[in-house]
C-alpha cells in the first residue's frame, strides 16, 4: 500500500515492483491503472483518505491473497490529479494467470465500493464532492 | 472522552464526547439537521475497523469516524 500526494509516477511505480517480483517464481503480474479522464469540464480529481480504515481492508485482501498464493499491490494518491495523468495503480501476481486475472477484477471492483477513500472533481478551482458516482460503505445508516 | 471524526465531504471539524455507546452519538448527531442527510448514507468505523452494532460498549480513547458514500480509484 502506497500513498502519494497528487499524480502516481506510474513508470517508477510499475517497474520497481516488476524488479521486485520478477524472481519471485510469480508467473503472472497483471496491473490495473486508472487514468483520469477529461470529462464533464473537469481539470482533473482530488481525494481524501481515511487511512485507519485503508491498512485495514488492505491486510484482509493481503490475507485473500496468500490463501491463493498469490499478492496483492496497490498505490493511490491524496489531492489534486489533473486530466491524463494517474491516481490509482493495483496489481496482482500470482503464479496462475486464472488466479490473478480474478482477482484484479474482485480487488478494483472491492477498492471502488468499500476503500475509504473520497473522489472531488475539480471545475473552475472548485472541488466538488462525485457524489453520484460514490457508493455506500456496507453498513451505512446505522447511526440513524 | 470519545472522539468523532466527520471525514471526506461532510467537512466539519471533529469533536468529543461522553458517551458509552453509538445509541447515545446517534441521539446526539440526530439533533444536528445538517448531519441528519449524513447520517442516512455514513457508515461508522472504531478505531479503522467497520462496525455494524450500535449496541459496542466504547472505551476512553476510541476514534470513531463517519463514512459517506465512497469513490477511489
Amino acid at each position: 500500500m502506497e500513498l502519494y500526494n497528487g499524480s502516481l509516477n506510474i513508470p517508477e511505480i510499475i517497474s520497481r515492483w516488476y524488479n521486485l517480483e520478477q524472481n519471485s517464481n510469480n508467473g503472472a503480474f497483471i496491473p490495473f491503472i486508472g487514468i483520469v479522464r477529461a470529462e464533464n469540464s473537469i481539470s482533473g480529481l482530488s481525494f481524501d483518505i481515511y487511512e485507519p480504515l485503508l491498512k485495514n481492508w488492505f491486510i484482509d485482501w493481503q490475507k485473500k491473497a496468500e490463501k491463493l498464493n498469490a499478492k496483492v499491490k496497490f498505490a493511490h494518491s491524496t489531492g489534486d490529479v489533473p486530466i491524463h495523468t494517474s491516481s490509482y495503480v493495483s496489481a496482482v501476481f500470482s503464479p496462475k494467470r486464472d488466479v490473478a486475472l480474478k482477482m484484479i477484477v474482485d480487488f478494483v471492483e472491492d477498492f471502488k465500493a468499500n476503500a475509504p477513500i473520497w473522489k472531488y472533481d475539480l471545475i473552475e478551482g472548485k472541488r466538488i464532492y462525485a457524489e453520484s458516482r460514490s457508493k455506500k460503505i456496507i453498513g451505512s445508516g446505522i447511526l440513524i | 472522552m470519545i472522539k468523532v471524526e466527520f471525514l471526506g465531504p461532510i467537512n466539519r471539524e471533529p469533536a468529543n464526547y461522553n458517551i458509552k455507546n453509538l445509541n447515545e452519538l446517534s441521539e446526539i448527531l440526530k439533533n444536528d439537521n445538517n448531519l441528519l442527510e449524513w447520517l442516512e448514507k455514513s457508515a461508522v468505523a472504531i478505531n479503522g475497523k467497520l462496525v455494524f452494532d450500535k449496541n459496542i460498549e466504547l472505551q476512553n480513547g476510541d476514534i470513531i469516524a463517519i463514512l459517506p458514500p465512497v469513490c477511489g480509484g
